[in-house]
């Protein structure tokens, strides 16, 4: 019923490709052109204009994914023919350029290729995987659901620390204004939590308030349960206690949250290096053709 | 009583009552027009402003000495309060009947400020809308009180009370919490036989102090304070008394509709179900002689049918003859028969010729004709094809129909002119059973799904025909293909029509199998009892049988059955279902094949007890009444929405589905998108008659849609919605190259508000001008979105969790 990218179809684009991958490397190695291979013989033009078009294709899937009402084939099936004949454009063109690499425009290509296929690989990986994490860690909720639930903790939070002395108010309301999610784009693949909190330092006589770094709560629920330790007071400790499971349940559902912003930051950080490298790719391909030709 | 003598009066300042006092002025008639509220077209009136009102159907001509097209809400409000000024109508508002009585020529009607109205001819087109109900209380026509809300958004900073726990009361309260203080006043405990999300969005208000909750409470008085500027409502409950000073006060208890007081004017029904139309004949005279019922109330919702008939009742009370206005319609429809009578004449025939159509009185018969295709297909043509999804239900009026029956061995069977055939599909909702041929000289009515069903639900003799011939047919279907249709009946006779609630157990595990059900609209999921836990083993869709194992092995039940949904059975008794298996030798390896299959299916659903669990989730999402639905396996979603974009791309710009909204379980997401249920929510209450089923199954909207959002009220699961189309979006080359827009795939002007027409409802059509399948899944690039029917749940279970 559902399957993969590359279980599409029986996996017939696989086959396609180790088609052409095993063709191009047999007639590599059946072929004697007489000078050393490289891509100005008769088989490495062969061999070029063959990758030059399947560039061309692989490229054409950006526009077909647009094409919504398009009735050539699905896009499933179409993006699994993009990633099996992707890779083996790798065999095609090493076999072009009879292994000969120097510092120009022709390895310049040979480069950008190698990068953009890599990263669609890396691509291809991360969709076969992160899926399942990303609906693992977010349960049957979704995020708008999961942000509602934080505004919902903010506000039982706040509900609480009514009835308690100032500075408690002063730390939550602090806690729930800097509380970031995501931020840089390292933070956010990384998972990084650079929230903050603005707590009273200890000592002098007016109370000051300092910024501190608070990575899961953790300077929030460390003071919480100080406080708690030093309160002798039977009502208060109770509220601190109840304000201890909020601000713990607060920690598992930002937690959650960051998780979600970070597996989808990969999901989508690779097609940031996929698809401008293509370009590239597209425009060192044309420089390459049309430099091989006036020299010819 | 006062001396007021009309020759007509007319009860109802809708529509068809504006009509009608409009012609009854012009013609000179002494009449006059009561309307209850303090202005005309009070239904109307409640509209959003600027609402578009469109003049469905098209094709009808207008009859009235009242202007009407196609327009805004204020522009038809306006052109009918020319009109009630310009031709001297004698109207008077706030005129509240609560009672008719007598007849023709001397009726006497009661109004609630006590005085009375007499007339010779009463024209009733009070619309089915009712009364609202009322507080009750002293005070109440203060004018603080309103009983609706059209625009919540009027409101700022006011201290509003809303009285009442049902959806409306809630809707309101939360749309005008976001503006103002609110305080909801329940009678109740508690908030039930609400819709779930207004449920769970009540109380989170109550929770989060964005709305106050009187429970249990009721007000007791209305009263000015004493600055005369604000109001202060007394309430008592259990909290002991209270009084509460606010600005307005909402009343949302519900209305009464309007049966009771129909049915106190003498006027008769033809039976008790809710949906029953008055009886009338072909003049809108009811039981009560110079009593006409029009409109909505005798069951014509559209705006131009209701004035077309108050035109044509204020002719009829004169005893004048006029044709109706659809009388070209008709003729037009009718020319293809050769039977050369005129229209009433020609109606008059097909009715005698076809036995099921007797019982209905000439108007319903009328309306029917007028709502159906009548059609003379070749010989050999085929009129539906097995598995096909029209529900539309066909009589023979000349010539004969071949109609493919039983599984494996098939046999044709013919029938002839009165008989009918597609009531299977009708009342099932499911796929069209078997493949019909039009025979030699074959002239048919095609009814609509919706026509009949209002006959079924009006006229018994009607719904007693088709259900006859439904348990029958079905019988015929399942076990006795080759078995004679006298003998059939016979079987029929013993069956037993049977109908449960969502969760009902139709038999229970260990019960005695007394039984077999086949169902015939509905689903139900089969479960078993393993190591003390209700596994889910299968589920089971109308047209197939339950119940067979007990019966064929003679031991008791093996398992529970529930209904998933609303669901109907024809049941036949043990003894009935033995005699059916020794008569048909073939039954009994057909039946034994499906015990078979069904017990390799248990076992392997038995192996895996989580997909139990999962069954159990899908059918608690109402999947049990769908035919094709929208499911997303979250294994494979990278959520990069390209289903959302493009079903927005090849629908006018707006998605009709929601990728992230609905439920999860077990990896197995439910997107908010259309099921196309078997029996359609939304089809049951569309005015212009504008949703339709396309042979392979989906439910979409025509264009003659008038935007009146009842679809989307009574969809309960969210997928329809009101949209007008999206801004022109420039092509990518269009944007690269001439710089059309300010980026790619945005609108070109971002500013453009301009008027894109009336709002219209839009859902899922299954891209059915599309051909190949559903936008949604053909551009999902990892294949996780696919649309599957229910019957192949247990593959899906079975791969997922296998």
């Amino acid at each position: 019923m559902h399957q993969s990218v590359l279980a599409f179809g029986r996996s017939r684009y696989l086959w396609v490709a180790l088609a052409v991958s095993a063709a191009a490397v047999a007639a590599y190695a059946l072929d004697s052109p007489g000078v050393p291979p490289n891509g100005g013989t008769g088989l490495g033009y062969t061999l070029g204009i063959l990758g030059a078009v399947l560039i061309l294709w692989l490229m054409s899937f950006g526009i077909r994914k647009r094409a919504y009402a398009s009735r050539a084939g699905t896009v499933q099936g179409w993006l699994s023919a993009h990633v099996y004949l992707g890779v083996s454009l790798l065999v095609v063109v090493t076999l072009h350029t009879g292994f000969q690499v120097g510092w120009n425009v022709h390895t310049l290509a040979y480069v950008l290729l190698w990068i953009v296929v890599a990263s669609g690989v890396f691509g291809v990986l991360v969709y076969l995987r992160y899926p399942r994490l990303l609906s693992n860690n977010r349960g049957s909720q979704t995020k708008d659901q999961l942000l509602g639930d934080l505004a919902d903790l903010d506000a039982r939070c706040l509900r609480v620390t009514a009835g308690m002395p100032a500075e408690f108010g002063e730390a939550l309301l602090a806690n729930r204004d800097r509380t970031l999610l995501g931020g840089t784009a390292f933070a956010l693949l990384a998972g990084q939590d650079r929230s903050q909190i603005l707590l009273p330092a200890t000592g002098g006589a007016t109370v000051l308030y300092q910024a501190l770094p608070n990575p899961d709560q953790a300077a929030l629920l460390d003071w919480l349960g100080q406080r708690l330790a030093a309160s002798s007071d039977g009502g208060l400790s109770r509220q601190l206690q109840e304000l201890l499971s909020l601000v713990g349940a607060r920690r598992t559902l930002l937690a959650r949250l960051r998780r979600d912003a970070q597996l989808k930051a990969w999901l989508e950080v690779w097609l940031y290096v996929h698809v401008p490298f293509s370009f590239g790719l597209l425009a060192a391909l044309i420089a390459h053709v049309v430099s091989v030709f006036i020299y010819w | 009583m006062t001396g007021n003598r009309y020759k007509i009066a007319i009860v109802g300042g809708g529509p068809g009552g504006l009509s009608a006092a409009a012609h009854a002025a012009r013609l000179g008639v002494a009449h006059i027009l009561l309307e209850g509220s303090p202005a005309h077209a009070n239904t109307i009136q409640r509209y959003q402003k600027g609402k578009h009102v469109m003049a469905e159907p098209g094709a009808l001509p207008l009859r009235s000495d009242l202007g009407f097209e196609a327009g805004t809400r204020e522009a038809i409000l306006e052109a009918w309060e020319q009109g009630l000024a310009g031709q001297q109508i004698n109207v008077r508002y706030g005129a509240e009947v609560i009672g008719i009585q007598g007849a023709a020529p001397d009726f006497s009607i009661t109004l609630k400020d006590g005085t009375g109205v007499s007339a010779e001819q009463v024209i009733l087109a009070i619309g089915v809308q009712g009364n609202p109900r009322r507080i009750g209380v002293p005070g109440e026509d203060l004018p603080v009180v309103q009983y609706t809300l059209d625009d919540p958004d009027e409101y700022r900073d006011e201290t509003i009370v809303v009285i009442g726990a049902g959806d409306a009361a809630i809707e309101n309260a939360l749309a005008l919490a976001r503006q103002n203080r609110v305080l909801i006043v329940n009678r109740s405990d508690e908030f039930n036989r609400v819709k779930e999300g207004n449920l769970n969005l009540v109380l989170k208000a109550i929770e989060d102090r964005r709305l106050e909750c009187a429970y249990k409470a009721s007000g007791t008085c209305i009263e000015r304070t004493t600055d005369g500027r604000r109001y202060v409502l007394a309430l008592t409950g259990d909290q002991g008394e209270s009084r509460i000073e606010c600005d307005r006060i909402i009343a949302r208890i519900g209305a009464t509709p309007p049966r009771r007081f129909v049915e106190s004017c003498g006027i008769a029904f033809p039976g008790p179900d809710p949906a029953a139309l008055p009886v009338l004949s072909s003049r809108y005279e009811s039981s009560v002689p110079g009593l006409y019922v029009i409109g909505a109330l005798g069951g014509y919702p559209l705006i131009k049918q209701a004035m077309n008939q108050g035109y044509e009742a204020v002719e009829y009370a004169l005893g004048r003859t006029i044709a109706p206005a659809d009388e070209p319609l008709l003729a037009a429809k009718l020319r293809i028969l050769p039977f050369g009578l005129g229209v009433d004449d020609t109606l008059a025939l097909m009715q005698a010729k076809i036995p099921v159509y007797s019982a209905i009185n000439p108007l319903n018969f009328r309306e029917l004709i007028l709502g159906s295709r009548i059609t003379a297909p070749g010989l050999g043509e085929v009129i539906f094809l097995k598995n096909d999804y029209t529900n539309s239900f066909f009589s023979i009026l000349a010539g004969t129909v071949e109609i493919e029956v039983g599984e494996e061995r098939k046999s044709r069977l013919t029938l002839g002119p009165g008989q009918f055939f597609g009531e299977m599909s009708l009342l099932s909702g499911r796929r069209r059973s078997a493949t019909s041929w039009a025979g030699a000289g074959c002239v048919l009515i095609e009814a609509p799904r919706r026509e009949i069903n209002r006959l079924i639900s009006s006229v018994e003799g009607v719904r007693r025909v088709i259900d006859e011939h439904f348990i029958a047919r079905a019988i015929q279907t399942s076990f006795a293909p080759e078995a004679s249709y006298d003998d059939l009946k016979a079987i029929a006779a013993s069956a037993r029509l049977r109908r449960y609630k969502p969760d009902e157990v139709i038999f229970a595990e260990g019960d005695e199998a007394d039984s077999l059900h086949l169902i015939r609209s509905g689903s139900v999921a089969v479960a078993r009892d393993i190591g003390g836990r209700d596994v889910v083993t299968s589920y089971v869709a109308a047209g197939n049988y339950v119940g067979e194992m007990g019966l064929v092995s003679r031991t008791g039940r093996s398992a529970t059955v529930r209904a998933t949904v609303t669901t109907e059975t024809v049941s036949l008794d043990a003894a009935t279902f033995h005699q059916l298996l020794q008569k048909n030798p073939g039954l009994r390896d057909q039946v034994q094949a499906t015990v078979r299959r069904r017990l390799a299916e248990n076992t392997r659903m038995e192996g895996q007890p989580q997909s139990g669990d999962l069954i159990s989730f899908l059918m608690q999402q109402g999947l049990g009444e769908a035919t094709d639905v929208l499911l997303i396996d979250e294994t494979l979603c990278i959520g990069c929405d390209n289903c959302e974009r493009a079903c927005a791309e090849t629908h006018a710009g707006t998605s009709r589905l929601d990728r992230e909204a609905g439920p999860t379980f077990a990896h197995i997401h439910v997107p908010t998108s259309c099921r196309h249920c078997e029996d359609p929510h939304c089809m049951t209450d569309c005015p212009p008659d504008a949703i339709g089923r396309a042979p392979n199954g989906e439910v979409y909207i025509r264009d003659n849609c008038i935007g009146c959002g009842n679809c989307e009220r009574n969809c309960p699961y969210g997928v329809i919605q009101m949209a007008t189309a999206a801004p022109e979006k420039p092509g990518l080359f269009n944007w690269l190259l001439f710089g059309a827009g300010p980026g790619p795939g945005q609108a070109k002007d971002p500013a453009d508000q301009g008027d894109r027409g009336p709002k219209k409802a839009v859902k899922c059509d299954m891209c059915r001008d599309l051909g190949g399948g559903p936008a949604c899944v053909r551009a999902c690039p990892t294949g996780a979105a696919i649309r599957i029917s229910p019957e192949k749940f247990v593959q899906l279970i079975h791969d997922t969790t296998g």
